[in-house]
């Protein structure tokens, strides 16, 4: 059987097996991409949605919530308006990350360069696979041991229960000890050696070329691995709800019990009815610390800009 | 002379920070092997838990925890895949693809009791699956898509640009040099990742409490039709996993054996991960072996 012209001309134009081939395989990985935007979308919508019920179905003022220093979302205080001052979760939140990354920074910092500059062979080969392995370990796993270790030592060392933001300090260092370590290790591996090699035939000694040269070189790597750092401390729910007390009072001291967002949300989200205040409250918090994370997303990235231009 | 006393204290510095992070790590290790070993036996490992007496074990905790990543990272490496490849392979250097890199930067930098937040509400909420396996694996997606969509794009990046060359140049099509060509190849650094991320979703229990739940029921080891409710493979049952019993019992436990309970769990989970870690180093080699002609 011959075939028409118009047959003919159809079958030359029709796309081949490999082209529609391509392009299904085109749609489908695209549509997977468009999955995971769709889902951050979905995450950061939902919650501003519930986060925001608490100041627009009751009514309760922006500032009273970010400046108020009680939490009992259940009460109502002398002018019948609801006790939802989350000021002292968020100096909770604040005060323990700020306190991890001042401590942990020295030590991963100090321990890249380690593992860098004066001992690569030996030294990496055995920090390396242990930062490794770390940055692997659950974190209930650390708030066990935090609640096992470090909540009975301060109980003995500085009195009151043990519960609070000095142990919370203590189990979010470790935590992110290995985090900040490798990622300080990944900006110093990435200044170019010939910077070492320049500054020691210079005459500058060992430390002198680590100090002036390669710190300097490796800064917006090193701020980003701790910038990294404290978000995860920020961010951090379980280990800290374990050993931090859980009372949602301002902070007066390292060693009284205390409370972060991520510990109250824990804790509290299970024990309220949906659509009511006490929930509406709790989303809030979720959606202060969705917004904190953004932010220390958006630090990350002008830290790596303003790297980047140098 | 000063500097040089200089560069000698510093070093010396450097050296004791160094030996007090490693003092530090083999503590911490090295606490949770000596205060869990004794209490890992294969009663510990295999017998339900109980509530209030002592003597529990943590066999459906571990069932659980296993069942819940296999589900989870069947779920969640197709869409990684598929987006690394178009991210890898396809897509532009514009404005939607900076886009796509900021939503899965930010997804990877949610804390992930925000997740398990949002997964209680959309997931055991509003599609009424309740506290379920399922709403657990598809909260563990979310937190896992970043992870494993870089690593595979990592394991993309690594395969030979004169691979693409030639499979174009022998005309095949972007899609065909991708799937026949490139994925074969990294395959064994792919597979490094999965497990890697998979160590690391393991553990996981913030994202899970709210969504694959704090109970677990007891279950009938000799039921395997995943539609009666105490089949184990049942996706629809509450089920507790591993990190989150430690959590419970240490929160809100009054089993009296509840520390003994944690420092063994504790023990399982870091082990688990240390395998976890030791596999992907030995597949990882022994596969690239075997695919290639290295």
């Amino acid at each position: 059987m011959t075939k028409s012209p118009e047959q003919l001309e159809q079958e030359l134009k029709r796309r081949s097996k490999a082209a529609k081939l391509e392009i299904w395989g085109r749609v489908v990985s695209f549509s997977a991409l468009i999955l995971i935007v769709a889902v951050v979308v979905a995450i950061i919508g939902f919650v501003a949605s519930k986060g925001i019920a608490t100041f627009t179905t009751n009514h309760v003022n922006l500032w009273d919530f970010l400046s108020g220093k009680n939490w009992n979302p259940s009460l109502t205080d002398a002018h019948g308006k609801p006790e939802v001052g989350a000021l002292s979760m968020i100096v909770g939140s604040f005060l323990i990350t700020i306190l991890s990354a001042i401590v942990a920074t020295p030590f991963a910092i100090g321990t890249a360069v380690f593992m860098n500059e004066i001992s690569p062979n030996r030294g990496a080969k055995i920090l390396q696979p242990v930062t490794e392995l770390l940055v692997g370990i659950p974190s209930v796993v650390y708030g066990f041991i935090g609640l096992s270790v470090v909540v009975p030592f301060t109980r003995s060392v500085f009195g009151g229960s043990g519960f609070g933001i000095l142990s919370g300090t203590c189990v979010l260092f470790v935590m992110i000890l290995p985090t900040v370590t490798s990622m300080s290790a990944d900006a110093l591996r990435a200044v170019p050696r010939y910077y070492r090699e320049a500054s020691l035939a210079l005459g500058a000694t060992q430390w002198q070329t680590i100090y002036k040269v390669v710190l300097r070189a490796a800064t917006p790597g090193l701020m980003t691995a701790v910038v990294f750092g404290m978000a995860r401390a920020f961010g951090e729910a379980l280990a800290v709800q374990m050993v931090i007390g859980n009372a949602a009072l301002m902070p007066h001291s390292l060693v009284d019990p205390a409370a972060t967002l991520t510990s109250v949300l824990t804790t509290g989200i299970g024990n309220t009815v949906m659509g009511s205040l006490q929930n509406n409250a709790l989303w809030s918090l979720a959606l202060v610390l969705l917004l904190m994370s953004l932010v220390f997303n958006l630090i990350i990235r002008l830290i790596g800009r303003k790297g980047r231009l140098q | 002379m000063n500097s040089k006393v200089q560069n000698k204290i510093a070093i010396g510095v450097l050296y004791g920070i160094a030996g007090l992070v490693v003092l530090i790590l083999l503590a911490l290790v090295g606490y949770i092997l000596v205060s869990g070993l004794p209490k890992v036996s294969w009663h510990f490992l295999t017998t339900p838990a109980k509530a209030f007496l002592k003597g529990g074990g943590i066999g459906v905790q571990l069932f659980n925890s296993f069942y819940l990543l296999i589900l989870a990272m069947l779920i969640s490496f197709p869409i990684a895949l598929g987006a690394a490849i178009y991210l890898y392979e396809y897509a532009k250097d514009n404005w939607v693809t900076n886009l796509v890199r900021t939503a899965i930067e930010i997804l990877s930098s949610l804390p992930s009791v925000v997740v398990g937040l949002f997964g209680f509400l959309f997931f055991v909420v509003k599609l009424r699956l309740g506290f379920s396996i399922l709403s657990g694996a598809f909260a563990l997606t979310f937190f896992n898509l970043p992870l494993l969509t870089r690593s595979v794009e990592d394991s993309l990046h690594t395969i030979d640009d004169k691979q693409r060359e030639g499979g174009l140049a022998l005309g095949l099509s972007r899609w065909e040099t991708v799937t026949r060509v490139i994925l074969p190849a990294a395959v064994p650094s792919i597979l490094t990742g999965v497990i890697l991320s998979a160590g690391r979703v393991f553990g996981e229990a913030a994202a899970l409490i709210y969504t694959a739940g704090q109970s677990a029921p007891a279950l009938n080891f000799m039921d395997w039709n995943p539609f009666n409710i105490s089949s184990p493979l049942n996706p629809m049952r509450p089920a507790e996993t591993l990190a989150v019993h430690i959590w419970k019992i240490n929160s809100e436990g009054i089993m009296p054996d509840a520390k003994a309970i944690s420092s063994g769990s504790s023990a399982v989970l870091v082990i688990a991960i240390l395998l976890f870690n030791l596999a992907a180093r030995y597949l990882g080699k022994r596969l690239y072996k075997r695919l290639t002609s290295a």
